[in-house]
């Protein structure tokens, strides 16, 4: 882990791996989304609406993994003192709050044709809610400080204590009555979704993956070069 | 075509899901691209720059 602390060794490793990763970001999105639209079948029950599920059910994994990153990182941040670990927090949860509130919206527009409302507040929804207002309250904190150092280890420490909702979103639908339907996919004895429909999902969701992580490794060059930047410019007054 | 656009009756819900996801992604994308340009310019802008008050050890 120590030899990707060097921000110039980073660079140079991102530098060769952001070609590749937005080539195949590219790809897997638009393999993704034609398999989505075209190939896929309606589901005998809601018809062409099923097709929201591959909208809607990756940015909802984006949105708990992101989160996870942001805390992981934030714990190396503050125990190890990693230089790139508060960078990678920081550049990732912008996205992570982007990925929630697509999940957020395109559910609400599932859930009005299916359950016939736009909202409920149940224990999925509202856990989700909350990790959206997570993000904004990280970001927030980030900048709340004059000393960026101080405003870093606070949004570190919200990120740390914000975990616990993770495992209350996973599990939200078994511990509670909820409109919002139990596990298909990462459940004990397999998916219970057709392969018909389960493949483009699948695809679409390593798609959202590795255009995050394309992103994320651009997003953190821009914060090192801002820091250099930073760093220049106190030098030379 | 007509019958793709209207998905089932549903198209109202269907297509501004995928409009919602399609536009806030550009609009990630967009933005990392157009900070990361920015930090590149005014980092070469400022290496250019001479420094009169620095001068190299021997």
């Amino acid at each position: 882990m120590q030899r990707f602390a060097n921000p110039a060794r980073f660079m140079k490793l991102s530098g060769m791996l952001l070609p590749p990763l937005a080539v195949a970001a590219a790809l897997l999105l638009g393999a993704g989304l034609y398999l989505a639209l075209f190939v896929s079948p309606p589901d005998y029950q809601q018809g062409e609406a099923v097709r929201i599920i591959y909208v809607h059910v990756p940015s909802a994994w984006m949105a708990s993994l992101v989160y996870a990153l942001v805390a992981a990182a934030s714990v190396v941040g503050l125990v190890w003192r990693h230089p790139l670990a508060h960078i990678a927090a920081e550049q990732a949860a912008p996205l992570g709050a982007g990925f929630t509130f697509i999940c957020l919206v395109s559910g609400s527009l599932w859930g009005e044709p299916m359950w016939g409302t736009w909202w409920v507040w149940d224990a999925r929804l509202t856990s989700v809610l909350v990790l959206f207002f997570l993000y904004l309250g990280f970001i927030a904190l980030v900048h709340a400080f004059d000393d960026r150092t101080r405003g870093s280890r606070a949004a570190a420490i919200l990120a740390i204590v914000g975990v616990v909702n993770l495992p209350i979103i996973k599990f939200s639908v078994d511990w509670w009555n909820t409109l919002h339907q139990p596990a298909s996919v990462f459940r004990l004895g397999g998916p219970t979704i057709a392969a018909s429909m389960l493949w483009p999902l699948l695809i679409m969701a390593v798609g959202f993956m590795v255009f995050f992580a394309a992103l994320l490794l651009l997003r953190m060059r821009t914060a090192l070069m801002d820091a250099k930047l930073r760093a220049l410019r106190f030098g030379a007054t | 075509m007509q019958t793709f656009l209207a998905m089932g009756g549903y198209a109202r819900f269907v297509w501004p899901a995928y409009a919602v996801a399609t536009i806030v992604m550009i609009a990630m994308l967009a933005q990392s691209l157009y900070t990361y340009r920015r930090a590149r310019r005014q980092l070469a802008a400022q290496e250019h720059k001479p420094h009169p008050r620095r001068r190299r050890k021997p």
